[in-house]
Formats: C-alpha cells, sequence, structure tokens
C-alpha cells in the first residue's frame, strides 16, 4: 500500500507539474487553430492529433489539467475555509449559534447538491467569457459544497470545547475569540486537512460532469468537463481512441487522490 | 417516542421547504430579467394598457408579496408555468417524475444489492485477492464522472438505471465494508471467533444487528446521491425524468421550474431520511 502510495504522489506530482509548466511544455496555445489539419491523427506536430476546429488536442489537454487540477484546490480550499468558519464557531460557540449553523447545514445537506448547483448556475448568464465562467464554476461548487465538511468540523470544535487547556485558558482570563484562533483553530488542522484533500476530486469530478452537461467552463478555455465533451461522438471515439485521453488522465489523477485518501473516510 | 420523532421529523421537512421556498423565491426574484413582459414591446398596445400590464405586476416586485403568493398557491397545487416549456409545472412534474422514481429506484436497487454483495463477503472472508479485487472495482466506478458512465452506457445501448446504480453502488460498499470490519474488530466478536464460532455465524448473529443501524443511516444519502446521478444519466440517455427536465431548465435559465424541482427532490430525500430514521428506532439502535 505504502508503494501505491508513493507512485499515486509521484503520478500527482508529475501532472501538476506538467500542467503548470504547460506554457512552456505545450507545442502549441490551446486555442490555435490549423486550419490546415482539422481532425489530424497523432503525428509529431500533434501528439494527440487534433480536433475538429484543428487545435491541438495534447495542448488543450495540458491547459485544461492546469483549470482543473489548480482551481478544484482553489474551491476546496473556499469550501473548508467555509466549513471551519460556520463548523468551527458552531461546536466552539454553542448554544443559539450552533443551532442556527445546524439547521443552515442540514438545509444545505438535504438540497441535492447538482440539483441546488444548476439553480444557482442558471441565475448567471449561460453566454459569460471563458474566464468568468472558470470562476463562477469553481466559487460555485466551493461556496455549495461545505456542509458535509463543516459537520465534521463542529464535531471536532465540539469535543475541542471540553478538553483541558481550553478550560484552563478559559480559567486563566482569556478572550473566547482569542481560544477560538489559538487553540481551537490549530488544533482543527488536521480535520480540515483532511476536509480539504476529500473534497479536491470530488470537485474535479462535479466540474467533468458539469462540463460535460454544458454548464462548466467555456470554450475556448479547455478543461477535464469539456474536453470530455467529444466522447459524446461515439464513432469518432471508436475510430481515434487518443480522444479518450482525457478520461484516462482524470481517471488515473482520482484514482490517486483515492489512493491517498485511502486512510480516511471518504463517503462524501 | 415515535410520536415525537416523528413531529420533529415533519417540522424539520415543512422547516426546510419553507426556508427552501424563500430562497427559491429570492432567487426568481432577484434573477435578471425578473418582471420584463414581452407584450410590453407590442406596438399596437397603448401607453394605458402598458401601464395596466406593469400595475399588474406590481406586487410581485416586493419580495415578502412575491414569497406569500408563491406558498399560497404551492398550498392550491398550483406550482406556476415554465417560462422555457410554456407549460404548468404539476403538469410537467406529472409527466416526468414516473420515469426518474423508476430509474432511480431501480438504480438504488442494483446499487444497494451489489455493494452489499461485495461488503459481506469482505467483512467474513479475510482474503487479500478479495480485498483487491473488491476495492479495484469500487474504486474504478468511484473515479468515473457520473456523466461518463452514462455514455459508456448510451454506447452499449445499456439501461439507464444501471448507470445511476453503479455512481451510488462504490459508495454504499465502501461505507458498508467499513462498517462491518469496525464492527468485526469488537472483542466480543473477537472473542466468539476466538471460542471457534464458524465465519457465518459470527457474520450474521454477531456484527450485522451491529451494523444494520449504520447501514440504514445510509439508505436516505444514498436517495440523495441517486437523484444526484440522475441529472447526467437522463440528459446523456435521453430519459425524459426530471433530471433531464432540471437540465432543460438550467439552459433555458427557467429559475421557477428549477426551485419547484429542488424543492421537490429536497422534500423526496428528507421523506427518505425520514423513513430511514424511523426504520433504526424501530431495529432498536437506541439500545445498542
Amino acid at each position: 500500500m505504502k508503494v501505491l502510495r508513493i507512485i499515486s504522489l509521484g503520478v500527482l506530482g508529475l501532472v501538476f507539474l506538467a500542467s503548470l509548466l504547460a506554457d512552456v511544455v505545450a507545442p502549441a496555445p490551446y486555442s490555435k487553430q490549423y486550419r490546415e489539419a482539422p481532425n489530424a491523427p497523432p503525428s509529431r506536430q500533434f501528439p494527440l492529433g487534433t480536433d475538429e476546429l484543428g487545435r491541438d488536442r495534447f495542448s488543450r489537454l495540458l491547459y485544461g489539467s492546469r483549470v482543473s487540477l489548480l482551481l478544484a484546490p482553489a474551491a476546496a480550499l473556499l469550501s473548508t475555509l467555509g466549513a471551519a468558519v460556520i463548523g468551527g464557531t458552531a461546536g466552539y460557540w454553542g448554544k443559539w449559534w450552533e443551532r442556527m449553523a445546524v439547521t443552515l447545514t442540514d438545509l444545505f445537506l438535504s438540497l441535492p447538491w447538482l440539483f441546488l448547483l444548476l439553480t444557482v448556475r442558471a441565475l448567471l448568464p449561460l453566454n459569460v467569457s471563458p474566464l468568468a465562467s472558470v470562476v463562477v464554476t469553481f466559487s460555485l461548487l466551493g461556496l455549495l459544497g461545505w456542509a458535509s465538511s463543516a459537520r465534521v468540523v463542529r464535531a471536532g470544535a465540539r469535543s475541542l470545547r471540553s478538553s483541558d487547556f481550553v478550560l484552563q485558558a478559559r480559567a486563566g482570563g482569556c478572550l473566547k475569540r482569542r481560544i477560538f484562533f489559538v487553540q481551537i483553530l490549530p488544533n482543527l488542522k488536521p480535520v480540515l486537512s483532511a476536509q480539504f484533500w476529500i473534497s479536491v476530486p470530488a470537485f474535479i469530478l462535479a466540474e467533468a460532469n458539469l462540463g460535460l452537461l454544458g454548464l462548466g467552463v467555456a470554450e475556448p478555455l479547455p478543461s477535464w468537463g469539456n474536453l470530455l465533451r467529444e466522447l459524446e461522438n461515439y464513432s469518432a471515439v471508436r475510430s481515434n481512441p487518443w480522444l479518450l485521453a482525457p478520461l484516462f488522465l482524470l481517471v488515473a489523477v482520482v484514482s490517486c487522490f483515492q489512493i491517498l485518501l485511502s486512510g480516511e473516510e471518504s463517503f462524501q | 417516542m415515535w410520536m415525537n420523532r416523528l413531529a420533529k421529523h415533519l417540522l424539520r421537512i415543512l422547516i426546510v421547504v419553507l426556508l427552501g421556498g424563500f430562497l427559491g423565491a429570492t432567487l426568481v426574484r432577484l434573477a435578471p430579467g425578473f418582471g420584463v413582459d414581452e407584450r410590453e414591446l407590442d406596438a399596437r398596445l397603448s401607453e394605458g394598457s402598458i401601464q395596466a400590464l406593469r400595475k399588474a405586476r406590481e406586487n410581485e416586485r416586493h419580495l415578502w408579496h412575491f414569497y406569500t403568493r408563491f406558498l399560497a398557491n404551492l398550498c392550491r397545487g398550483d406550482l406556476g408555468t415554465s417560462r422555457s416549456l410554456g407549460r404548468p409545472v404539476a403538469e410537467l412534474l406529472s409527466d416526468r417524475l414516473p420515469v426518474t422514481f423508476r430509474s432511480v429506484g431501480s438504480g438504488l436497487i442494483i446499487a444497494w444489492s451489489l455493494g452489499l454483495a461485495l461488503a459481506l463477503p469482505a467483512a467474513g472472508l479475510k482474503s487479500s485477492a478479495y480485498e483487491v479485487f473488491s476495492t479495484v472495482l469500487s474504486g474504478v466506478f468511484l473515479c468515473l464522472p457520473a456523466a461518463v458512465l452514462a455514455l459508456l452506457f448510451l454506447f452499449i445501448d445499456g439501461p439507464s438505471p444501471l448507470a445511476i446504480g453503479l455512481v451510488v453502488f462504490p459508495r454504499v460498499f465502501r461505507y458498508v465494508r467499513n462498517v462491518l470490519l469496525d464492527a468485526r474488530a469488537l472483542p466480543h466478536i473477537i472473542t466468539a471467533k476466538a471460542k471457534g464460532i464458524g465465519g457465518f455465524r459470527v457474520l450474521w448473529w454477531h456484527i450485522l444487528p451491529m451494523a444494520v443501524p449504520q447501514i440504514l443511516a445510509l439508505a436516505g444519502v444514498s436517495v440523495s446521491l441517486a437523484f444526484g446521478a440522475s441529472i447526467p444519466v437522463e440528459v446523456i440517455c435521453d430519459s425524459p425524468g426530471i433530471g433531464q427536465l432540471a437540465w432543460q431548465a438550467a439552459l433555458g435559465r427557467d429559475l421557477p421550474l428549477l426551485v419547484n424541482l429542488t424543492i421537490l427532490v429536497t422534500v423526496i430525500t428528507l421523506t427518505a431520511n425520514l423513513s430511514s430514521d424511523l426504520a433504526i428506532s424501530a431495529f432498536g439502535a437506541e439500545q445498542l
């Protein structure tokens, strides 16, 4: 298992690095069209061929990986921060604030995630600029995905509330706010970190689902979600199996996350 | 005790519906383009007629009036009219809901059958080969987006409920397996095994009764997961259920329809949670 984890870490590191260095590694910019070579098969110039608009698939895959791999952790950070604020304060402050936070958390957990996401996404214009669509998609994922983490964080904060060192700090006249920031939050770090890493693959998959439904990142900016839309053409996939490359990369990355998280309870 | 629990849950469902309704009404009210009436662009209308149209919508401008009217209509079973499809929402739901109920129901049966069939031997057997096999099998489905699974089923002309089942199954399997393995490590189970009681008997008489309440708790959550999976599956497999309707509403920016759909699925999820909670009580979880 340890070897598997090391391999997973290596694969993740490699994919992260390649996507970060997309400007250097990619043979072409993601939106550059080679109009003389649409739907070209893999070659030395185009390692994964070109799409129907003549754009290099390999370059788009690298840039798409960058979008998905950088912004999914950003969304996870947003949701973990939300969980820390709502769950942490609810668990520590207790009383009416805790009841309110629990009701809000239960409300969010009762609302089916994808339905809620579609509803909020529908509020915003569909023809937004590519950059805005990236921000909208991942912000929504981050802002709507905090509830399950908040529940775990609240449980952690509740148990810390009655711990000896917190009681001692309170007896010493330490302010509640100071205890929260100095004593409670640092001790919640392992819980928050676990919730962060659990959220990352979940957000990668959510973006892929939204992208395939046409509600994710807008073209021409690539992401794993909109790259997977090429799979909708079955006859093309059968004759051009390299179209499966984004799917293989997505599955490999999410699998690596799952292997690294295998010690954690990852039921979301 | 039972009545108290039931009343508490029903109250919770009511609060969630009221809160969800209010949030939904706020979304609809604040959506760009709200209150714009295409009829005002009709050049044949006089200024007086345009003013009359505007006056008729005056009440909708105040959020509170809008919400109370929304609630009053909801109580009468009037869910409004879909903007994008031009049909009453209640009519659309009655057409589409049975399709989703069938596919989600079948998907859940498949998910639970597969999940339990794989997890029970994992708790009984101590075979590392089986452990690797079951973990890899569930891991593959856990790493695939629901929409990709749906595409796969579209290509092989497979039944769409099976795609929903395969989205939910790995979660069921992993959770049930973990619960069973935790129960297997309890001291009285170890003692029972040390005394030579057979593996099947230990599983059936000692491990399962300990694990059933926790497994039942998952039942409600799995309903929510299955409804979530129904959106990409119904869209891609062209199955005319409420998942496809929600997608069409999102593309058409039909918020009244989306809000009603979200509230409806929330009520179904809460009812499923209530049922699983009552089942746990019936099983005597509190005594355990």
